[in-house]
């Protein structure tokens, strides 16, 4: 019951949020909305039983990433968008496109995929830390090295591209 | 015995002439170009020789040229009695015109271009005799009229030589047309180009009553030779021909090149006695060419011209010959007229020579004090031609009208007359040079020694060839025909002594007579004169369309607006057009591209879900 | 009511991957394009948590854990070049970024 609730509710938040950030004229308004969808997808991942990957969410997302974004928009102090007509094209078939793929996705849900079973919160509590670090240290060993080694390249080229010139 | 040897030698003169002879000196050229020939013909004397008495063909066979299906053509050569007697005249008159050009041609440029050409062009004749199917004379006979033209527009800075060279080569290539389908022809009916393989073949063949396959497939062949051969109606390029220097005149014009269509007609004697029409055909347009030529002789005043109609007149009574079915008289006649056409040619060259270049028969006149040996040969060659008795020309054309006479008489009568007016015209070129007194402008000269030396040593055979008995030597291929009519020998022979005679009279004796009869006949002299009009018909019915539609059509039409305009540029404007429109794919607008990349992956997720997922 | 049936979580991860992409392709400021940018990986990680959910193994989960640090590091590195761009640039507007164009 309760979990039928809460999914609605925060389902109906992340659209919302999601509408707003490709709605807003400001970034900041923009980042603001993004934080809210992250939140609720959080939420929903806890009724998938998935709660160290919620944890994950909102420490990682919501509190790195979108500072960073919120950083960034302050220190450029991007404002309001202005007007453009230069891609006529994206704005003219933008809206159709946008309609068909959503209603195609919604179609292949429907039709293509075979029953799914009901979300029934608390009926499977398999993303726990311990499941995940199991896993993660031995079958998807390999992956996990390598993402640190992106992770560290990463770290780098953010540096280097950021850094002032040299004189 | 390695009869590939035979034609070798010339060609590797032509290589070495050709590559490499604007280096040498004039003395390496000449050992090159006239020593290559002289070693062929010695080596030709020597393979005779061994082979002595030939009484069987003689044939060697090197490799498979074609094999296709049926068809299976190889590069043989063959040696036989009748290639015998064309081999010596090539080599031998050959060689002789060889040494002549070394001295005619001592003060001309291009000295080692013409040695080349002369080489390669020896190359060609000789695969034509020596060829033992239809396929390898054809290379031989394309061959020499690509030589043909080279040597016409010799002198190619001049147009009436690059002209006159365009014309020999064009008209020769429209009766090679013919003689291609004969060939098709051939290969279609007989299945075989091999001339064993057609003779055995044709010999199980009824012979033809009408007008069947056998005699269109020889008179395809003899339109070929009327080309080559300079007949009617392709005779018009000999005349214009005479652009070259004179030493080829004489041996492509008189003794070799134009002699192939009677060579070819004599090798497929077998086919050609199988389809009577045809011959008939031949006879005719034989006999009437003979006319024609003579008649036009009689009035041109340039003495290369006379000799060239001459040519044509000749010719003419050689296709008579083997058009009645006396193939070896054909021949016999073809070996005397090498002899004295060649010496013609020759001595004009030597006058032609010693009077800086001078041609035309209005300005000669009293040379014999002046070139002494000269005057006896061309004298000897002039007597040879008319059929004076006891020279050559009066067996070998004696030959040809008694065979004549056998077969049809009224063609024996025309043959006759015609023998008159040929000694008329010779006669009158060589009394308008040699007699009278001298109304030129130059200090006429002797040849030297490599002119006069072959010019009398072809006079001895034109004095005694007659008593080579060719049809003898021939008489196992050509079965000899009833013995001659004595007759007839006396009827033509006086008919020449005649005509000496009226030319004596008109130009020794009483030279205002030739003019007045001149203005007498008034518009038959002009039409004579030009020749019968026949190249301005030419021109009018065939060139002129035949240029009219190139343009117009082929031209204007096809070539510029349909390939250039459509094909090319279009091609170029269509991909101009493409890279217009498509270049808008490319605004440099993140947002357009991220559009374009939602279509594709909307237009991937539809065609993996109506497969049903990626399953 | 009964339980909530899975397909709906779905539905709800194709909306918000389809409202990423209205995003990036509306939007004018470069800023909110990569945050759209990360709606989209959101949503795709929904989908992999449902999946995972639905077939009761965690690989799912995994794979949108490694989703998760890649988003990351492309934030990091896509944001410095937004500043090197509006360095070069002096205009965060993409539609005025479009030299390489024919």
């Amino acid at each position: 019951m309760i979990d039928t609730i809460l999914f609605i509710i925060f389902a109906i938040l992340a659209i919302v949020s999601g509408f707003n950030l490709v709605l807003q004229k400001h970034p900041i308004s923009s980042a603001l909305s993004l934080i809210g969808v992250m939140g609720s997808l959080a939420v929903l991942y806890l009724l998938l039983g998935a709660e160290f990957l919620a944890m994950a969410q909102m420490i990682v997302y919501g509190g790195a990433v979108m500072v960073l974004f919120v950083l960034v928009i302050m220190l450029l102090n991007a404002g309001r968008e202005k007007g453009s007509t230069k891609s006529w094209f994206a704005q003219i078939a933008g809206l159709p496109l946008l309609l068909c793929l959503v209603a195609l996705l919604g179609f292949l849900i429907r039709a293509i995929l075979p029953p799914l079973r009901s979300v029934e919160f608390g009926s499977w509590v398999g993303g726990t830390a311990e499941h995940i670090g199991q896993l993660l240290f031995t079958t998807y060993l390999l992956p996990f090295e390598v993402i640190s080694i992106l992770i560290l390249i990463a770290i780098l080229g953010a540096v280097v591209l950021a850094r002032k010139e040299l004189d | 015995m390695n009869l590939w040897l035979i034609p070798l030698f010339p060609l590797i003169g032509f290589i070495l002439n050709g590559l490499w002879g604007r280096r040498f000196s004039k003395a390496v050229i000449n050992l090159i170009g006239v020593g290559t020939v002289a070693v062929s013909f010695v080596y030709v004397l020597v393979v005779l020789s061994k082979l002595y008495p030939l009484n069987t063909a003689y044939s060697e066979h090197y490799f498979t040229w074609l094999q296709s299906g049926f068809l299976n053509v190889g590069f043989d050569l063959l040696l036989d009695r009748l290639t015998a007697v064309m081999l010596l005249i090539v080599t031998g008159v050959g060689l002789l015109i060889h040494i002549y050009s070394v001295g005619y041609m001592q003060h001309e440029g291009g000295y080692y271009r013409f040695f080349a050409y002369l080489n390669l062009f020896t190359f060609f004749m000789l695969i034509l005799v020596m060829a033992s199917n239809l396929l390898l004379l054809f290379v031989g006979w394309e061959g020499v009229g690509f030589c043909s033209y080279i040597l016409v527009s010799f002198y190619f800075h001049e147009t009436w030589a690059t002209g006159a060279g365009n014309k020999a080569f064009i008209v020769n290539r429209i009766g090679d047309f013919g003689f291609s389908l004969g060939i098709f022809l051939t290969v279609i009916t007989f299945r075989t180009l091999d001339f064993g393989k057609i003779a055995a073949a044709v010999s199980t063949m009824p012979v033809e009553a009408g007008f069947g396959t056998l005699a269109v497939l020889t008179l395809l062949l003899f339109a070929g030779a009327t080309g080559k051969s300079a007949q009617i109606p392709l005779y018009v390029w000999l005349p214009d021909a005479m652009a070259a220097p004179t030493p080829v005149s004489a041996l492509i014009h008189a003794a070799t090149m134009v002699t192939a269509g009677v060579y070819m007609i004599a090798r497929l004697s077998f086919l050609y006695d199988h389809a009577p029409v045809a011959m008939e055909i031949v006879a005719i347009v034989g006999l009437f060419t003979a006319v024609l030529g003579a008649t036009i002789g009689i009035t041109q005043n340039d003495i290369k011209k006379v000799f060239a109609y001459s040519t044509v007149s000749q010719l003419g009574y050689m296709f008579l010959g083997v058009g009645v079915g006396a193939y070896s008289a054909g021949i016999f006649h073809l070996m005397t007229h090498a002899f004295f056409k060649a010496l013609l040619f020759l001595g004009a060259g030597s006058i032609i020579h010693g009077l800086g270049g001078e041609q035309d028969l209005r300005h000669m006149g009293g040379l014999r004090k002046a070139m002494p040996i000269t005057f006896v040969t061309l004298g000897i060659a002039s007597l040879a031609i008319s059929g004076v008795p006891g020279f050559s020309g009066f067996f070998s054309k004696d030959a040809i009208l008694s065979a004549a006479y056998t077969h049809a008489p009224w063609m024996f009568w025309i043959g006759a007359i015609t023998a008159g007016i040929t000694a008329f015209y010779v006669f009158r070129a060589y009394f308008l040079a040699f007699f009278g007194s001298y109304r030129g402008h130059h200090h006429p000269h002797e040849s030297p020694l490599t002119m006069t030396v072959p010019l009398i040593i072809l006079a001895a055979f034109s004095l005694g060839g007659g008593y080579i008995n060719v049809p003898g030597w021939l008489s196992g291929l050509y079965p000899l025909l009833e013995h001659e009519n004595k007759v007839a020998m006396i009827v033509s022979a006086s008919f020449g002594i005649i005509g000496i005679i009226i030319a004596a009279f008109l130009y020794v004796f009483r030279p205002g007579l030739a003019e007045s009869f001149k203005n007498k006949a008034g518009g038959l002299y002009t039409l004579v004169y030009n020749k019968y009009y026949v190249d301005e018909f030419y021109q009018g019915a065939v060139v002129k369309p035949l240029e009219a539609f190139s343009r117009m059509f082929l031209w204007k039409g096809i070539d510029r607006g349909i390939i250039d305009a459509g094909l090319v540029n279009g091609s170029g404007r269509a991909v101009r057009g493409w890279g217009k429109a498509l270049r808008h794919f490319q605004s440099g607008s993140i947002r357009n591209y991220a559009t374009w990349v939602l279509a594709g992956c909307l237009l991937v997720i539809f065609v993996i879900g109506l497969y049903g997922g990626s399953r | 009511m009964g339980h909530v049936p899975l397909s709906w979580y779905l539905v709800l991860s194709a909306i918000l991957f389809v409202l990423g992409v209205a995003g990036f392709v509306y939007r004018k400021s470069i800023i909110t394009v990569f945050m759209s940018i990360e709606l989209m990986l959101n949503a795709v990680n929904l989908s992999f948590v449902s999946f995972s959910y639905e077939l009761r193994r965690i690989d799912g989960q995994i794979f949108s854990f490694f989703v998760m640090v890649v988003a990351a590091a492309e934030a990091a590195v896509g944001l410095a070049i937004i500043l090197t761009i509006f360095r070069n640039r002096g205009t965060l507007q993409i539609d005025e970024v479009d030299s390489m164009k024919l």
